[in-house]
């Protein structure tokens, strides 16, 4: 038997497809980046599986060398600019930001959704690059390389990553004026739940990383079609400064990356575990720290390119420092964990599962950062498996758990828990299988991006395919019980999890205006025990 | 004349202070957006400043000048501009919006006489650059450079003139009065941000040695 929601709510209020292409809604402009980003995902994910298909194997029997160059650049930009960056910013971001500080939309509804509209085109562009041949240069775009010797449609995507890239400013823009300019009375900076203050700094980075990007991207469009030679040594040029420009934005990135799902699992924990965040100011101030230190360490991706050793020295040393406010956070956490009364919901099973993925990922970094173990270890699956262990581990459970934790707010009805706690499982179980091995192997010496290997690495790549075939059947299900949800679901409550944030205080879904009435906030975020 | 906030405003204050914050955080990309060429610059204009400076003779000091004294009368009616909004004076608005707007192109041609005078002189980098010498390619990339940011420049100023004829007709339809002239205000941040540019551009490429050589 189905079930539909009777309340006037921003899905019913108005039909059609013109009311979806033209909205101003935050509420419904977040389901058109939902619908856009999940698209991505599985694009980025088929390439991910058609990698670890053909490693099952040691020599080369699914792709040439070329091919595989394509698979493996397309995975990164795609996951990377059209997936990890706008996902939980520009999804829950955009759904939850107005309405944990009270606000009825954001500050520029109009720009929101033309920063939708630039996705999807930085995206067609991107599409266009995979379907007429596909790109072969990394995601990372290394100059002479891109510049000079790529046969493949390296223009297209560069022009695709400008376009989004400006989709993310103009969201970033959005939400620190929003955060400044629209909180409800009483919702003071140190009543801000902690989500708000991670999607603060991550527009932050946003706004001041992603032009840097789009300059060094248009230098490289620019030397590509005129053969000016800005980067290449010939004619003076140093390729150098493209990696100095290239990670002066994408090691903030990274933070765009995972400080959102700091944010969300600060309010999965508190939430599921019914406690007052332990802490609070630190976990804010820590958020901040990260946004601020992760401008200043960009090389350390560049400890074997070349640069000075007293610059790899500076940057070694700032990298370690990042691990303070990033271990405040764990320790945080689980202090707040401590006496809680802990419901192992699929929402907490993800939270949970961040929190140890994000450590080991957190602690492999500090290999990496110390440079004699990132000189052996450089350009070898150990930095795969960690950087897989931050942005997968860390960031896509965190998206995992926010998409679960709120469907009963954006859907109006409530998922089959058994099935999610099944998938949470999966994934986790699926996610280390597939990673872990490949610390292994990069410790071992297998190199990064090659379709073949010495026949010893056989069994740990066979471990990591299996694995990876488990996290796909993780990641499909969630797919049929929430879509399956929108029609037999149980009808959700105002407030399912009895959570003290102010996006519970109103009708599930909510009325396009978000609030009957305006709220007035009169306490701190988290007040759990009282509530009790 | 309405001076409604829009529905997600509590009041039309607070939609200013708004637009204000956002067209600031915007300028704040455009810093970052800018940085990131004038920092290229400044690292290859150290690592090769003898071909740096060569190239830096080849520009026209007097029609830098020229152009420098031009964008910053431009901002003086800018300001003025602003300052009639204000008042509620509306015909003198219109009146310095257009006169903006005219020194804006004209200083775009003084641009595109530059331009022609480096096409004229071999001196186009992918189109017809030819320079004697052994600092060729390293004039090159400077004269790569100087089409580059003076290039980027010059968009930002078409995108200006399409903003100052937006406000001169808005101005013309009488949408603004000493009550609501906030978009006029925005405008000129933009303008102003955009002459800024140039003020650091102008003795970046034009005055890096002009004895010598």
């Amino acid at each position: 038997m189905t079930t539909t929601v009777e309340h006037e709510n921003y899905l019913t209020t108005k039909l059609g497809w013109k009311s979806w292409f033209f909205t101003r809604d935050h509420k419904r402009i977040a389901l058109l980046f939902l619908l856009t980003v999940t698209f991505f995902f599985f694009v980025g994910g088929t390439f991910a599986t058609l990698i670890r298909l053909e490693l099952m194997t040691p020599q080369a029997d699914l792709f040439t060398s070329e091919t595989y160059n394509k698979l493996f650049s397309m995975h990164g930009i795609i996951m990377v600019w059209f997936f990890l960056i706008p996902s939980i910013p520009t999804v829950f971001g955009n759904f939850l930001v107005p309405m944990m500080i009270g606000a009825r939309d954001l500050a520029f509804p109009r720009l929101n959704l033309l920063s939708w509209y630039l996705l999807v085109l930085g995206g067609v562009f991107e599409l266009y690059a995979i379907l007429s041949g596909g790109i072969d240069t990394g995601w990372t775009f290394y100059t002479p390389y891109s510049s000079q010797f790529a046969n493949t449609h390296v223009v297209a995507a560069l022009i695709g990553i400008f376009v989004s890239g400006f989709s993310s400013i103009l969201t970033g823009l959005n939400f620190i004026t929003t955060i400044h300019k629209l909180r409800a009375p009483g919702m003071t900076w140190s009543r801000l739940p902690l989500f708000v203050w991670s999607i603060y700094a991550t527009s932050v980075i946003l706004v001041l990383a992603t032009p840097v990007l789009a300059i060094t991207l248009t230098l490289v469009g620019i030397e590509r079609l005129t053969g000016v030679g800005i980067f290449d040594p010939n004619l003076g040029g140093d390729p150098l400064l493209f990696q100095h420009l290239f990670w002066f934005y994408s090691h903030p990135a990274v933070y765009i990356m995972i400080l959102p799902g700091m944010g969300v699992v600060s309010e999965l924990v508190t939430t599921h575990a019914r406690r007052r965040i332990f802490g609070y100011e630190f976990m804010a101030g820590s958020i901040i720290a990260i946004a601020v230190i992760g401008f200043l360490v960009w090389g350390h991706h560049m400890f074997v390119a070349g640069q000075s050793p007293y610059a790899s020295m500076i940057f070694s040393i700032l990298s370690f420092a990042v691990a303070i406010p990033s271990a405040i956070k764990v320790f945080n956490w689980t202090a707040t964990l401590y006496k809680g009364s802990i419901s192992f919901t699929a929402p907490m099973l993800y939270a949970l599962g961040f929190v140890g993925l994000f450590t080991v990922g957190g602690l492999t970094g500090l290999f990496l950062a110390t440079i004699a173990i990132d000189v052996h270890v450089t350009d070898t699956y150990f930095v795969i498996a960690h950087f897989h262990y931050i942005m997968v581990g860390g960031m896509v459970m965190a998206y995992m758990g926010a998409m679960h934790n709120w469907w009963p707010k954006i859907s109006g009805h409530l998922y089959d828990e058994g099935w999610a706690q099944f998938s949470a499982l999966t994934i986790f179980v699926g996610f280390n299988l597939t990673f872990f091995p490949q610390f292994v192997l990069g410790y071992l010496g297998m190199p990064r991006r090659y379709h073949a290997y010495p026949p010893e690495f056989q069994v740990l790549n066979v471990m990591s395919t299996a694995g990876a075939s488990i996290l796909a059947v993780g990641y499909v299900v969630p797919l049929f019980y929430l879509i399956w949800s929108l029609w037999y679901g149980k009808l959700a409550p105002e407030n399912p999890w009895q959570a003290t944030g102010l996006e519970w205080q109103t009708p599930s879904p909510p009325p396009t205006d978000n609030f009957e009435e305006s709220p007035i906030v009169t306490e701190e975020a988290y007040a759990y025990e009282r509530a009790a | 004349m309405s001076a409604l906030p829009e529905h997600q405003f509590d009041d039309i204050e607070q939609q200013y202070d708004a637009a204000y914050s956002g067209m600031w955080i915007f300028l704040s990309t455009e810093v970052l957006f800018f940085g990131g060429v004038f920092f290229a610059y400044v690292i290859y204009r150290s690592t090769y400043y003898d071909a740096f400076a060569e190239g830096s003779r080849e520009l026209s000091v007097f029609l830098g000048g020229l152009n420098t004294g031009v964008l910053l009368c431009s901002s003086l009616f800018m300001a003025l501009a602003v300052h009639a909004a204000q008042r509620g004076r509306n015909k003198q608005l219109i009146r310095y919006l257009i006169i903006t707007e005219l020194i804006g192109a004209l200083f775009l041609g003084i641009k595109f006489l530059e331009y022609y005078k480096h096409y004229k002189e071999h001196l186009i980098p992918g189109l017809n650059f030819s320079y004697p010498g052994e600092n060729a390619s390293q004039m090159q990339l400077f004269m790569v450079f100087y089409f580059i940011l003076t290039g980027m420049h010059a968009v930002h100023m078409l995108v200006g003139l399409g903003v100052l004829s937006a406000l001169a007709i808005l101005a013309y339809r009488g949408k603004f009065s000493s009550h609501y002239y906030n978009p006029v205000d925005i405008g000129g941040l933009y303008w102003h941000f955009v002459d800024i540019v140039w003020v650091f551009i102008f003795p970046l490429l034009y005055l890096v040695k002009r004895t010598g050589g």
